[in-house]
């Protein structure tokens, strides 16, 4: 059974067109991640998906039934939000609890599902607790239990590490990931970070300007982007466009190299000098101002003793080298 | 002490600037006490001077509390800007609710249509106010003041407090929708909590000019039974006498109810509750 079916949406505000004929499906388990830059509309593909924004044309179907005009609490969807959004007024096992409540469930059926999500998400110390009085990364997990114990047919999260620092937003990240793989429940997450999507996705899909660019497993994507853009946006440190190199590229088209791709090699096909190194031990990354006054960053595992100002020659296999044509799409490699 | 951020010198001139402004401020409020407790003589002598053994007097309340009704008053006037008050707020904030979180035709029209009675005076138009109370028959009630000050204070209450609103987090009100909370629960259980410090702002701003209103309740409603405090007052401001002692007396007495709303808004003004509801 699918989760979520989206059938040619469009979302517009005033003459502004946000999403364009977006066409998507979500299998039953499936952990699909919607990725792009800052305004590319993910955000607000989530909310229609969730209901708080209206589609202005095209369906939005989930578990098989068409929801365009079914209010947010009917969905069976739940959310998770960046800010938290928390109710300021209720205590931890309130704010849990305030969903099932609405639905009017039974007592005894609120008390065990809120008390299993305390469980898995190991809040039994602050039950009891307003808000304010809990960290940022407890306040997260209450948000997600709150999610939790709705048992929805599909959890939507919206960027909801993006307040976190760096160390908890790892932790919480497998926390993420093993809660998908416990409940085995479809879930849609959205995020502008390349980790995030490439290490939680069953399936990526990446947006731009309100349009799909490319919908695929992470690893699919990452060697066989269908476009620059693609290309440009998975992989850290992003991958290097080169259009002023002396090989047989095509016409205002550009050459795609993956900063691991590259090594330093006598007599390689690339000449350039060394502007700046970044040390990280595990690695060394190289910034490189080549011939044609391009710059390129060059990864090389392990430690490198390179200097500022050095002259380098690099070369790549072909088989990792990626070609695109003036339309930034991809086309077959061959010099 | 922190050294680096705290001055003494600098403290020291911030404190003598405030105790000045504070000095300023209370000193008419301290002139009429004092004189509502002394004797007419005293007063005229040595207005000034605080009542001692010779000049002490009770005169001005016992003429108060004995000449009209002055407890009547007090409810009338307690009734009215009380009444006032929790209409300009409840509709003040529904209204800036809905301009603060609805998309609609006319959104920003409309707020500057509510927000023009900032400019332009009530009183301008007081004629067609009385003309109005007096054909639905509300002239001299308590209702026709209650009605006038609402309407006066909506404007700033709606300007100040759709502000505030635009700053509870989205995310917030959406997920009590996906809870299933209808709006109503989202505005009165989400959004006020979080914007009463701004509805404390918007009370206190409007308290104190219908209390003291002398305009409305004399054109509206002079009869006895629906006086208010500062309409009451004036009957011992006669063309040729006055009595000083009840008149600094009544409003020595004025002063109280309104402190004690003070004391109530203040304490909302100064807390903030926002904190952990976002981030």
């Amino acid at each position: 059974m699918t989760a979520l079916t989206l059938t040619n949406l469009c979302k517009s505000f005033g003459s502004v067109e946000v999403l364009k004929d977006i066409n998507l499906t979500v299998e039953d388990g499936e952990f699909v991640v919607f990725v792009g830059p800052s305004g590319c509309g993910k955000s607000t593909l989530l909310r229609v998906i969730a209901g708080l924004e209206d589609a202005s044309s095209g369906t939005v179907e989930i578990g098989g039934s068409i929801v365009n005009s079914v209010p947010p609490a009917k969905r069976g969807i739940a959310m998770v939000f960046q800010s938290y959004a928390l109710y300021p007024h209720l205590s931890v096992r309130d704010n849990m609890a305030l969903g099932l409540k609405q639905e009017n469930q039974p007592k005894s059926v609120i008390a065990e599902r809120v008390g299993k999500a305390i469980e898995m998400l190991d809040l039994g110390a602050y039950v009891d607790r307003q808000p304010a009085d809990l960290s940022g990364g407890q306040r997260q997990r209450v948000a997600i239990g709150r999610a939790i114990v709705r048992e929805p047919k599909l959890f939507l999260f919206d960027e909801p590490l993006s307040n976190l620092d760096a160390a908890l937003r790892m932790n919480t990240r497998i926390e993420i990931a093993e809660l998908h793989r416990t409940l085995s429940a479809s879930m849609i997450y959205v995020t502008h970070d390349q980790t995030e999507a490439m290490t939680l996705a069953d399936k990526i899909v990446v947006l731009r300007d309100g349009r799909v660019e490319q919908v695929g497993s992470p690893m699919d994507l990452y060697n066989n982007p269908a476009n620059q853009f693609v290309a440009g946006f998975l992989g850290s440190p992003a991958m290097n466009f080169l259009k002023k190199v002396p090989l047989n590229i095509p016409e205002d088209g550009a050459l795609g190299l993956r900063p691991e791709h590259l090594r330093p090699t006598k007599g390689g096909r690339i000449k350039g000098a060394v502007t700046h190194v970044e040390r990280l031990g595990g690695d060394t990354n190289l910034l490189v101002t080549t011939e044609g006054q391009e710059a390129l960053t060059v990864r090389i595992f392990g430690q490198d003793d390179t200097r500022v100002g050095a002259e380098i020659e690099l070369d790549f296999d072909d088989s990792t080298a990626f070609l695109f044509d003036a339309q930034q799409q991809r086309v077959p490699y061959a010099i | 002490m922190n050294v680096a951020r705290q001055n003494r010198l600098n403290s020291l001139a911030a404190h003598g600037a405030l105790i000045l402004y504070t000095v300023i401020a209370l000193f008419p409020v301290f002139v009429i006490v004092i004189n509502s407790f002394k004797t007419r003589k005293a007063i005229f002598r040595e207005p000034l001077a605080l009542p001692d053994a010779e000049s002490f007097s009770l005169i001005g309340y016992e003429t108060v509390l004995k000449q009209g009704d002055f407890f009547l008053y007090f409810q009338n006037s307690m009734i009215v800007t009380v009444g006032s008050l929790f209409f300009i707020l409840l509709f003040g904030a529904m209204a800036a609710f809905a301009l603060a979180e609805y998309r609609f035709k006319g959104n920003t029209l409309m707020g500057l249509y509510l927000a023009l009675g900032i400019m332009i005076p009530i009183r301008i138009g007081t004629v067609a106010i009385l003309e109005m109370m007096v054909q639905t028959g509300l002239v001299n009630t308590l209702w026709a003041l209650i009605l006038v000050y609402t309407a006066q204070g909506l404007p700033l209450a709606v300007f100040i407090l759709s502000e505030f609103m635009r700053q509870v987090s989205d995310d917030l009100k959406n997920a009590g929708r996906i809870d299933g909370l209808s709006e109503y629960r989202i505005f009165f259980r989400l959004v006020l909590p979080l914007v009463r410090p701004a509805m404390a702002t918007v009370a206190v701003f409007n308290m104190i000019p219908i209390w003291n209103d002398l305009w409305f309740p004399l054109i509206l409603a002079p009869s006895e039974e629906v006086k208010t405090l500062t309409l009451g007052s004036q009957v011992f401001i006669g063309q040729f006498v006055t009595d000083w002692n009840a008149v600094l007396s009544a409003l020595s007495l004025a002063i109280l109810p309104v402190m004690a709303l003070y004391v109530v808004f203040s304490r909302q003004l100064i807390r903030g509750i926002t904190s952990g509801a976002v981030k």
